[in-house]
């Protein structure tokens, strides 16, 4: 037997990994430690500094604190027992984790409840667009029969008996009083301020390459790529603010089409943002997946068949277990650390 | 097949198309936007009897409509590089806009 030193050793090792090199760099493998951000994935992704605002209702401290104290306020629905954050519930992803949401009397509802995270990017709200603005999208739960049934004609006097709101309605907003208008902005300023912090995934874009880990890293490359999920979920906030219908087998919801009667809207709904989308189960409009897992295999499968048209996007994937799992990973990453928060101490009369 | 009276059917329409000396403008769907010789535009005129051309450069699909008075269409959805035409007859205005992405929105003037 020979005897091989230990320099000897180390030389073989050192043979041994270059023959590795060469080969994962023959076969075109790529180790997810050298997935490094380029500089068009950082221009598409990174969170921008500043959050939109409508000119008519620049956010002021007066007016998103008054929004919050609204925002938590049951007294804004018929029942007097159902806020907004109810359902927008902050600890459960601004969601309320179940699979269509509860109204007015326990009643179910048609759709889920999505998240406010990160409205203020939106160009349409709800699943189906019919909102335009924040402001108005504010008030259409409130004064909906099936969700906080409180008709807007007795809101405005009950919130008028209350001093302290009084006090800051004028102070968010002098001379306009407390009405409709004021309400709708005044919730509209506070969920503006309702934006995903840093993940894992902002943290390795802005440089820091252990941030995510190795399968995260090779997730996003499939994010991107195989699974071509950015042609709907682009941009830093993961949608294209556009409606697509996915194929969900449950669903007999006409969707976008019942505000627009084009036919490819059929059964589409409005792409949700992926941000901290591992705290928002279950999935999709009608909440048909519970998990994550659920969700990458109705996409790698294609979508099933639904009364609707299916969106031409839409086409079986292919992928590995390994890159579904991978895939899932990258969404995880997306989730922005914990929120700092103050929840309001309401006037009680 | 195509027939004689097929032909001439063509060469009539051709031929008033010359004399109204109707146009072909190409506007491309590029970024979720609407873009004229590479320029965003949210507004466009044209004359009655021109073609508006809509030429789909993004990697995904686009489905251009309108519901307007003026001109009620539906392109359907199609990939990139293809492109799908509409003429407008008539003056007026009509709002034009891609169902998949309600984003992009561009108002035609028909003079």
């Amino acid at each position: 037997m020979m005897r091989i030193g230990p320099f000897a050793v180390k030389k073989v090792t050192a043979q041994i990994a270059l023959v590795v090199m060469g080969a994962s760099m023959a076969f075109g493998v790529m180790a997810a430690n050298s997935i490094k951000p380029s500089e068009e994935d950082i221009a598409k992704f990174l969170r921008p500094a500043a959050v939109p605002q409508p000119a008519d209702n620049m956010m002021t401290p007066e007016r998103v604190e008054l929004g919050k104290f609204l925002f938590f306020d049951p007294r804004l629905s018929g029942s007097n027992f159902i806020s907004c954050a109810t359902c927008h519930n902050p600890a459960m992803g601004w969601s309320d984790g179940q699979p269509t949401a509860i109204g007015h009397g326990m009643g179910q509802l048609a759709r889920s409840t999505p998240t406010i995270l990160n409205t203020s990017y939106q160009s349409f709200q709800m699943w189906d667009g019919s909102k335009r603005t924040l402001e108005e999208q504010a008030l259409g739960p409130i004064e909906a029969g099936g969700e906080m049934a409180q008709p807007m004609h007795e809101l405005i006097p009950e919130l008028k008996d209350i001093p302290k709101y009084a006090v800051m309605f004028e102070a968010a907003y002098p001379g306009e009083g407390i009405s409709k208008e004021t309400l709708g902005k005044a919730i509209a300023s506070f969920e503006r301020t309702i934006v995903s912090t840093d993940s894992h995934f902002d943290r390795w874009l802005k440089g820091v390459d252990t941030a995510m880990n190795d399968s995260a890293k090779r997730g996003f490359v499939v994010f991107k790529g195989k699974a071509n999920c950015t042609a709907c979920h682009s941009g830093f906030n993961f949608s294209d603010n556009g409606f697509h219908n996915i194929g969900l087998s449950d669903s007999k919801d006409d969707g976008r089409y019942l505000v627009k009667k084009v036919a490819v809207l059929k059964g589409a709904f409005k792409t949700p943002t992926l941000r901290d989308v591992a705290l928002t189960a279950p999935y999709m409009h009608n909440g048909q997946y519970k998990n994550l897992a659920e969700v990458v295999e109705h996409y790698n499968r294609g979508g099933d068949k639904n009364p609707g048209h299916l969106s031409p996007n839409m086409k079986p994937l292919n992928l590995s277990k390994a890159e579904q799992q991978d895939l899932i990973e990258f969404l995880k990453a997306l989730t922005g650390d914990p929120m700092a928060f103050v929840v309001p101490q309401l006037p009680v009369n | 097949m195509l027939n004689t009276k097929t032909v001439m059917a063509g060469l009539i329409v051709a031929l008033f198309s010359v004399a109204a000396g109707a146009a072909e403008v190409t506007v491309m769907q590029n970024s979720k936007s609407f873009k004229k010789d590479g320029v965003k535009i949210d507004k466009l005129q044209i004359k009655a009897g021109d073609t508006i051309n809509f030429k789909n450069e993004d990697p995904f699909f686009h489905n251009i409509f309108s519901l307007s008075e003026l001109k009620t269409f539906d392109l359907g959805s199609y990939p990139v590089g293809e492109s799908k035409s509409v003429k407008f007859d008539s003056p007026g205005m009509a709002e034009v806009e891609c169902a998949i992405h309600p984003d992009m929105y561009l108002e035609v003037t028909v003079k």
